[in-house]
């Protein structure tokens, strides 16, 4: 692969990761930590949003980025010749 | 069957399944005795990172921990799970591009410097068997305390179950053992959980019992009724209790987070799979299988602590009859009276039992108990008692004639061991559990002794001392180090230094100020070089241990604090083991400084990086 190829793929590869990151980051230390309070406003359930996305939403969001991330990495490495099989 | 037959079969079947296991996946190479061929499938390899993550802390205290701190307990459960995401996009696909055995083997080759090598593997022995201490005692109590032998019985089976698998089978062995110890230990976390939600709330899921309504027909859903009975005996409302403070939590969280990823068995499990793309999806299996347990401890916890606080107060508050006598307990509360982790007194000579929050009176107590014992403080302990006993009179619990809190004891780790019996569930249901317990601490145990293995066999031995030597002899130079890690650990385990906290904190902040900024730095930028690596490394575990260390005491020898483990001394209410993220700061901005100024690491060391940022390469004047 020449360097400006694998360039473009590493820059598509940290914007992916970056958008990633930064959903990780609001629905753990956002809405379960700092946000909390005014979230518990709404409820889910018998809990109040903020208490849920603590203790039980968080982790679900966590299982669903890396496997969004999985995909479309697989998908880039396609696209760019770089796929192991 | 009496319990502890029982509990003797079905302990023995599991441990004969993973003994027969290991000697059918037995390692014959030492690329099967680190990383098991490299051929181990990626879900398999998440169900085992799994069984290898979730150690005795996880099964048997956590619950306990949210319990008793409800909502800010919440930093243990995004803590110990969020890190896998960054250990899937920052970590792990690239570590298993480099192809390599160990964690200090790359950082190693990456910073191309022995030096940062030795550091690294210092920082790994340390973190991994501070660690391992833990899972021996967890090991020892759950043997001694269910099958009715001495501590030291009990840890020294564990430590022959142990020995005979992890030496014989490496990571070929401890990855199918794990898998099956998984299965053995959700079950034995699930089916407890799943009846008393049952009971509760009427729904057989504890993920969806915990924001459900309560099925005593009360109209209250569980969480409203649990604030309700908590608040009403004076304990903080557990869907809004925080831990610390709020930059707390969010320090505290980040610092599980990174030290997660950045533990090296947790890493070295990707290293086993295929290719790249499997060690991506691996860390989403493997946090599939640690969410199984994850959302149900929420509901264990809250649970276990509604139906702990009813079966004392099991009526209004204030009413005479509404608390349980002191004759009439169950039988789990006897039980538990004796291993000495529950306990009550009688104060107000009533013949029953008052749990509530008396305002630090009990504290108090104890504290002048202490200081009449070693004579010192005396005065300042009966005012303060006095103090507190003047508050406690004004409080409408004394008005009820109530004189303190008379649960004097309870331990959090007795809440998930003891979950099964108080819902009253049959005995079968509690050998499992037991034999969960152990599940746990033997997996995440075989797990650290191959990561300190392999450190010394691989790193230190091949890597810097003897450069030829034979496969043959690196093979059996592993098992030896293994088996001494075992012995050492075992050794530890018996005259534990009574740090079980301290444990975890020095641990985690290891693992998160050293090894994953170096880890990361080492992948997403080129122009970290050599000195500022190791700088930042030492650095970043410099200021941790200092900080763990000045709260804590010196190697956490009581009395060498120079500042006292409370809120007030901490640096901006941040306790010691929430430090790690700031030590991962100070690290990150270390290194990147001292690169800045000294020279760029040398060609080749770019083009490594270069390769391992991509699976394949696409053409040959590039290729590896």
């Amino acid at each position: 692969m020449d360097s400006e190829k694998a360039a473009q793929y590493w820059k598509l590869n940290i914007r992916l990761v970056t958008v990633l990151l930064v959903i990780w980051f609001t629905v753990s230390y956002g809405f379960g930590i700092l946000l909390a309070e005014p979230l518990n406003a709404i409820r889910v359930g018998g809990v109040g949003l903020g208490f849920w996305f603590a203790q039980q939403g968080s982790i679900y969001v966590f299982i669903v980025l890396i496997f969004i991330y999985t995909v479309c990495m697989n998908l880039l490495d396609r696209k760019f010749g770089v796929n192991e099989d | 069957m009496d319990l502890s037959t029982l509990t003797f079969t079905v302990v023995g079947a599991t441990f004969a399944l993973y003994i027969g296991i290991a000697i059918w996946a037995r390692a014959s190479s030492t690329g099967e005795f680190y990383v098991a061929g490299k051929h181990v499938h990626p879900v398999a390899n998440g169900m085992a990172t799994a069984a290898d993550w979730m150690s005795a802390a996880s099964f048997i205290s956590m619950a306990g921990l949210i319990a008793f701190n409800g909502y800010g307990a919440s930093v243990f459960l995004m803590g110990w799970t969020g890190g896998y995401v960054l250990l899937a996009m920052l970590l792990a696909p690239y570590l298993r591009k480099f192809g390599k055995f160990t964690v200090p083997e790359f950082i190693g080759e990456r910073y191309y410097s022995q030096t940062a090598r030795l550091v690294a593997v210092i920082c790994l022995i340390l973190a991994s068997v501070t660690y391992v201490i833990g899972q021996m005692k967890g090991i020892g109590v759950a043997f001694s305390r269910f099958l009715e032998t001495s501590y030291e019985t009990g840890l020294y089976s564990g430590m022959g179950i142990v020995a005979i698998y992890a030496v014989l089978g490496g990571m070929k062995g401890i990855t199918y053992t794990q898998i099956a110890q998984y299965c053995v230990l959700i079950c034995a976390y699930t089916i407890p959980a799943v009846f008393i939600s049952l009971n509760l709330t009427g729904s057989p899921a504890p993920q969806l019992g915990l924001i459900g309504t309560m099925a005593d027909g009360s109209g209250l859903t569980m969480m409203e009724k649990l604030d309700q009975v908590v608040t009403d005996l004076g304990f903080a409302q557990y869907s809004e209790q925080v831990m610390g403070s709020k930059l707390n939590m969010f320090v505290y969280t980040l610092s599980l987070m990174i030290g997660t990823a950045g533990l090296p068995h947790v890493i070295i499990r990707f290293f086993t799979v295929p290719k790249v793309k499997h060690a991506r999806s691996s860390a989403g299996w493997a946090l599939v299988f640690i969410a199984l347990l994850y959302t149900t401890a929420p509901a264990v916890g809250s649970m276990a602590r509604l139906n702990l606080t009813e079966t004392i107060q099991t009526g209004p508050v204030g009413e005479e009859t509404a608390n349980i006598k002191i004759a009439e307990v169950p039988r789990w509360m006897t039980n538990w009276q004796k291993t000495g982790l529950l306990d009550w007194e009688d104060k107000n000579g009533d013949g029953r039992i008052q749990y509530y929050n008396d305002g630090g009176l009990t504290t108090a107590e104890q504290a002048l108990d202490a200081a009449m014992e070693s004579g010192q403080d005396i005065e300042a302990a009966k005012a303060k008692l006095a103090a507190v006993q003047a508050a406690h009179a004004k409080t409408e619990f004394a008005s009820h004639g109530w004189a303190g809190n008379e649960l004097t004891k309870v331990d959090n780790d007795i809440m998930v061991l003891a979950n099964p019996e108080i819902a009253g569930l049959p005995d079968w249901v509690i050998a499992i559990v037991v034999a969960g317990g152990l599940a746990a601490a033997l997996s995440t145990a075989a797990g650290l002794l191959l990561a300190i293995a392999s450190a010394v066999s691989h790193d230190i031995l091949k890597g810097m001392l003897v450069r030829n030597i034979s496969e043959k002899g690196e093979l059996f130079v592993s098992r030896l180090s293994m088996a001494g890690a075992i012995i050492l650990a075992g050794y530890l385990g018996l005259h534990p230094p009574d740090f079980a906290a301290g444990t975890v904190a020095i641990a985690f902040g290891l693992a998160a100020s050293s090894l994953f900024p170096a880890l990361m730095m080492g992948i997403f930028n080129k122009r970290i070089n050599r000195t500022g690596a190791i700088l930042g490394m030492i650095s970043g575990i410099g200021i941790t241990l200092l900080y763990v260390f000045q709260h804590k005491g010196i190697f956490f020898i009581p009395g060498t604090a120079f500042l006292g483990d409370l809120p007030p001394n901490w640096f901006f209410g941040i306790s010691p083991n929430a430090f790690g993220a700031v030590g991962a700061a100070v690290n990150f901005t270390v290194a990147i400084w001292v690169s800045k100024k000294t020279a760029a690491p040398p060609a080749h060391i770019q083009q490594l990086v270069e390769d391992i940022r991509v699976p394949k390469a696409a053409s040959a004047s590039s290729g590896q």
